[in-house]
């Protein structure tokens, strides 16, 4: 079909008065294309390959003029050493916690307020979708000193709850998608649920939730990665270093230890690594987010 | 028979509409608690003197008075913001318009240029501040190593006043992914048949990228353009991670500033004020973004 199409387009430009010379000026547009996307690929990966290449090398081969590229030989200790400077292994328990509770709030949460938006009639349901839609445009730091005012009146300062309550409670971005998504899928099976008498909650759970897989894992996916690589809401919530994310503890680790650069990549790397292989994983949902955003438009 | 219909359909309807608070109960609840009484309260707190260890006092308009005519710093920290947002915004925009328009083109391999463009954008914040700061490391950096291979000697970027705001620009740069992948979205939009009309009317290509794909793509543009400018203007992490706000506060972008006030030295109310002056900035840049919207964006609907 769309080898038909180019076929097509190729014949109308034959029948054009410059089609002349076109073969030659083909081939060149095509090498100029090629010649800057390996470009661009060049300057963007880079970084990353400059990042795992400090992360195995020893330190006389780190500080060396011109830059070493392939470590000669490869050092494994900086990933060890992380270690030995930062409790890595807590901040990776207590970032993947406060991310699993993001999850769980996108998921369920957002998912029944969405359907309740989507499908179930109540007086004043549109006002309150539409309350719930600015809420999108306020920005955080509106909020930020009166929550930690509320948090601390609460005592919740250093502990998870000022990071996970409030996600667990649900966000209006994922709740808009979801409900996006809802009103895409058809009604039919829902009605015949309705009238052999199944509850709303029943329906939402056993029909709605299987049939929005995908959808559900594009909010899950969105809410680990915010999750994951929130700086801000655990650099004012949390205190002890037993408590820190990953970016914090990172942050914290750079602060103190400024010149070590084989442990401070191989930490990084430690922390990009699940990101991408979430990426990698689930490429076509990162797509769909976008899609569901309705940005296309 | 008659008469009793009319009942359990209301009944239904009630029924339905409590299930559906009941639904909406839980964001209800973090919204009244989380966004809706902390909103009313830093309004409040604008225009009170609370350092938390004494009692909040009223002082009505006096932190705007001080923010406006006798704190250095607020202006100093809104200059280097609006440098870096003028800066990243136009750069950001236009390279993620080019590699979009590059990864349209039909060559080989245009998935994996998709995607190694698209992945510095998700790499978590303070990962990517701190390898940034070792690629930018005036010494042993991968950017001053490169250049001194070709005979300069390059600057000392984050520790530069002049270079250290360009530094963080850079770095932003780097994840244009994200909104690349946005404009490609808009690109493959564009109806193919506009592009044949026009070349049955003799438009060059260079013709056909300014009155189809431009036009076409307006709506996306703008969409970034805005959501750019607002997110430009709250730069914090990357500040914080890699200067700290130096040197020379070259850095002290708003949002560290009011972070510091906040934070470091306890001045809620202070800082209460600061942030509704910028939420009121970026309202009212948005708003004329829109406002001035009309006279470059096209919108199908409207032709038509």
């Amino acid at each position: 079909m769309i080898r038909d199409q180019a076929v097509g387009s190729q014949q109308s430009r034959e029948i054009h008065p410059s089609a002349r010379g076109q073969p030659l000026r083909r081939l060149l547009e095509r090498g100029g294309t090629q010649l800057l996307l390996v470009l661009g690929a060049v300057v963007f990966a880079l970084p990353f390959v400059w990042m795992v290449s400090t992360s195995l090398k020893a330190d006389r081969q780190i500080f060396a003029f011109p830059p070493i590229w392939v470590p000669d030989p490869f050092i494994w200790g900086n990933f060890p050493a992380v270690f030995i400077y930062a409790p890595m292994h807590l901040y990776f328990f207590n970032t993947l916690l406060i991310a699993l509770a993001h999850v769980f709030g996108a998921v369920f949460t957002c998912s029944l307020a969405a359907y309740g938006f989507a499908r179930l009639r109540a007086p004043g349901r549109d006002i309150i979708f539409m309350v719930m839609v600015s809420q999108m445009m306020i920005p955080y730091i509106v909020m930020l000193v009166p929550l930690y005012l509320l948090f601390a009146e609460l005592e919740w300062i250093d502990t998870f709850y000022p990071l996970t309550i409030p996600a667990m409670l649900g966000t209006p971005f994922y709740i808009f998608m979801l409900r996006q998504f809802f009103l895409t899928i058809p009604m039919e099976l829902e009605e015949a649920a309705i009238i052999d008498g199944a509850t709303r909650l029943r329906i939402w759970w056993t029909i709605v939730l299987p049939l929005a897989k995908p959808a559900l894992a594009t909010v899950a996916i969105f809410s680990f990665m915010f999750a994951w690589n929130d700086f801000t809401g655990p650099l004012i919530f949390l205190n002890t270093r037993e408590k820190f994310t990953l970016s914090l503890g990172l942050q914290a680790f750079m602060f103190e230890r400024r010149t070590m650069w084989g442990p401070l990549m191989a930490a990084s790397t430690m922390m990009i690594v699940p990101i991408l292989i979430v990426f990698f994983l689930a490429q076509k949902h990162f797509i769909q987010g976008i899609a569901l955003t309705g940005i296309k438009a | 028979m008659a008469a009793a219909q009319p009942k359990p359909r209301f009944t239904n309807a009630a029924r339905e509409a409590l299930t559906c608070y009941l639904f909406l109960l839980p964001w209800g609840l973090g919204f009244l608690a989380f966004v809706i009484g902390p909103v009313v309260a830093s309004f409040v707190l604008g225009f009170m003197d609370y350092e938390i260890v004494t009692p909040a006092r009223w002082v009505g308009l006096a932190n705007y008075i001080e923010l406006f005519t006798d704190d250095a710093r607020f202006g100093m920290s809104m200059g280097n913001t609006l440098y870096y947002v003028l800066v990243f915004v136009p750069f950001h925009v236009i390279i993620a318009t080019l590699l979009a328009l590059l990864l349209n083109q039909k060559a080989r391999g245009i998935a994996v240029y998709r995607t190694l463009f698209y992945v510095p954008s998700i790499v978590p914040i303070v990962a990517g501040a701190i390898l940034w700061v070792w690629i930018l490391q005036p010494e042993w950096g991968l950017i001053n190593s490169t250049l001194r291979m070709v005979g300069i000697e390059g600057p000392l970027w984050l520790a530069s006043l002049t270079w250290s705001k360009p530094a963080l620009i850079l770095m932003a740069l780097w994840g244009s992914g994200a909104a690349m992948i946005i404009v490609l979205a808009g690109l493959q939009g564009v109806p193919q048949h506009l592009y044949e009309a026009a070349e049955i009317d003799g438009a060059n290509r260079w013709q056909r990228f300014q009155h189809v794909t431009i036009p076409m793509l307006s709506p996306t543009l703008f969409f970034i353009l805005v959501l750019s400018v607002i997110a430009s203007f709250q730069v914090f992490t990357t500040a914080y991670v890699m200067t700290g706000g130096g040197p020379a506060e070259s850095t002290l972008f708003y949002m560290l500033y009011l972070y510091r006030r906040a934070f470091v030295l306890l001045d809620m109310g202070y800082a209460a004020s600061m942030a509704w002056i910028l939420f009121v900035a970026v309202l009212a840049l948005t708003l004329i973004q829109f406002k001035l919207a009309s006279r470059w964006v096209y919108y199908e609907a409207e032709q038509s």
